[in-house]
């Protein structure tokens, strides 16, 4: 087989629709997009909780989180496996190697991400505005989510970096997904299966079609940013 | 308390993301070999259509495929480690073990061949000569069935393969056969994976033939006992009909380029 034959037959599945490759792009964006949205719930509040409140042991948490920006997706595959597995303390549940089990690994890798960056956006932005609030009266958790409306363009980079984690990792959802054909299989994990079998230009064909896709959805993020800035003024 | 809120949750999630097909299925813990030679591709359509039941495979090394399935987390496995299979099954973890197919280890290696291994008489010569010239090796060093072989072939030599030339990867076949062609090394490989191996570059097969380069693969019921929530009848059936005249024949229709890659022998 030639290189540029591969190439080709990249391109060729693109254009045709292969339903496949169309499968397995949904359920890359199901998976990653669901992921993100539960992440995003849970961590908006929790990063604007921590920037706001004063409690012991603050310092530890912030740095904590911090450095879980940094969770090794194989090591929360890892994590999520153990949990799921039938040896495991929700096994019974019968969830691993199935989609489900590869939102919880990469909510777990995306949520970190979020709580981190809002914590820090929303901590600056209740510096500017603290003395205004308390002025008229806001205490700290009404102040949240006012906060968090106001900061939801500065927001929206950290949800999109969370997003960026978790449609790019390959280690998490391969060791909970399986990467089953079909059933399992994700962008990434097509990606990785294809190098395995020497198919590199079918490989990097693969991997152009993911960045296009992540480029589509930031690009709609930042239209909307935009728009919606304009309608404000 | 947490691990329920937590459980629920998870059903929560369960039901919000359904698996589109509501059919019937088993889970299979297979090796990556068995996988991406594509004879689970032209089987499992088969199977489905007599059975109405799906087969869904994770395809990892035989070590993790063990670990898989002692867990509780497949219905039923296919590996190709004789020894080890026995000893699953002798543990208690398996039922039933039986001879599925085979093919055979090849011995790749730079098309200029530098230790001369073409010309070896034995598996056993051309390892030693390997070893002699410390000619680059990359070993698979995952613990898979085919690692496992390639140790049993530096054994059977009785060489040793300390020293810079021995590369120890940890990863599987494909990323292995990879990373040979790339630095231009010798490396042991089964022959499916080679076959449906693109990136060859400069590699070639200099060595095959041996009887010490079979490669048996097995398929081997869960005990019951051990695991009684897993859908033991619907594997005993796959189990069954991989062993049948149908399943059989089904194995040896598979071919790369015309060269069949399974040769069936359930007896």
């Amino acid at each position: 087989m030639s290189g540029s034959g591969s190439f080709e037959q990249a391109l060729n599945l693109i254009f045709s629709f292969d339903p496949a490759l169309m499968e397995i792009i949904a359920l890359s964006l199901r998976v990653s997009l669901t992921a993100v949205v539960i992440a995003a719930v849970l961590a908006l509040p929790v990063g604007a909780a921590i920037a706001l409140f004063r409690f012991p042991g603050r310092g530890a948490l912030v740095t904590v989180l911090n450095a879980l920006m940094g969770l090794p997706p194989v090591v929360a595959g890892l994590m999520v496996y153990l949990l799921l597995s039938r040896a495991g303390p929700l096994g019974s549940l019968g969830l691993l190697f199935t989609p489900t089990a590869m939102v919880v690994a990469q909510t777990l890798l995306v949520f970190p991400i979020v709580a981190a960056l809002s914590r820090q956006v929303v901590e600056d932005l209740w510096e500017e505005y603290r003395e205004q609030l308390q002025s008229l009266g806001c205490n700290r958790l009404r102040a949240i989510p006012t906060l968090l409306w106001d900061a939801r363009f500065s927001l929206i980079t950290g949800v999109l970096a969370g997003f960026g984690r978790a449609s790019a990792e390959v280690g998490a959802v391969l060791i909970v997904g399986g990467n089953i054909d079909g059933v399992t299989r994700m962008m990434t994990t097509a990606i990785a299966l294809e190098t395995s079998k020497g198919n590199l230009p079918l490989a990097l064909g693969l991997g152009m079609v993911l960045l296009l896709l992540v480029a589509i959805i930031n690009a709609a993020a930042y239209q909307m940013g935009e728009s919606a800035k304009r309608r404000l003024g | 308390m947490i691990t329920r809120c937590f459980a629920m949750a998870l059903t929560v999630l369960a039901l919000a993301l359904p698996v589109q097909a509501q059919e019937q299925f088993i889970t299979l813990a297979s090796t990556t070999s068995t996988e991406q030679s594509g004879l689970f591709g032209h089987i499992i359509p088969k199977f489905r259509d007599a059975t109405g039941i799906d087969v869904r495979v994770v395809a990892v090394g035989t070590g993790q495929a063990f670990a898989i399935a002692r867990a509780g987390d497949a219905d039923i496995l296919m590996v190709h480690d004789t020894v080890g299979e026995k000893k699953f099954v002798s543990e208690g973890y398996g039922s039933e073990r039986r001879d599925v197919m085979y093919n055979d280890f090849v011995i790749i290696g730079p098309s200029d061949d530098p230790a001369g291994i073409a010309e070896a008489e034995s598996a056993a010569e051309a390892m030693t000569l390997i070893a002699d010239a410390e000619a680059a090796f990359t070993s698979r060093g995952d613990d898979s069935g085919t690692h496992r072989a390639e140790l049993r072939l530096w054994e059977g030599a009785g060489v040793s393969t300390e020293g810079s030339w021995y590369r120890e990867l940890g990863s599987g076949m494909g990323p292995t056969l990879n990373t040979a062609a790339g630095m231009n090394a010798y490396v042991v490989s089964d022959r499916a994976t080679w076959l449906n191996f693109s990136n060859r570059q400069d590699l070639k097969i200099l060595f095959q033939g041996d009887d010490v380069l079979f490669n048996q693969y097995g398929s081997v019921l869960i005990n019951p006992e051990r695991h009684p929530e897993l859908k033991h009848d619907l594997a005993e059936q796959w189990h069954e009909w991989l062993l049948s005249d149908e399943g059989q024949s089904a194995i040896s229709e598979h071919t790369i380029d015309g060269q069949q890659l399974f040769f069936p022998n359930a007896n």
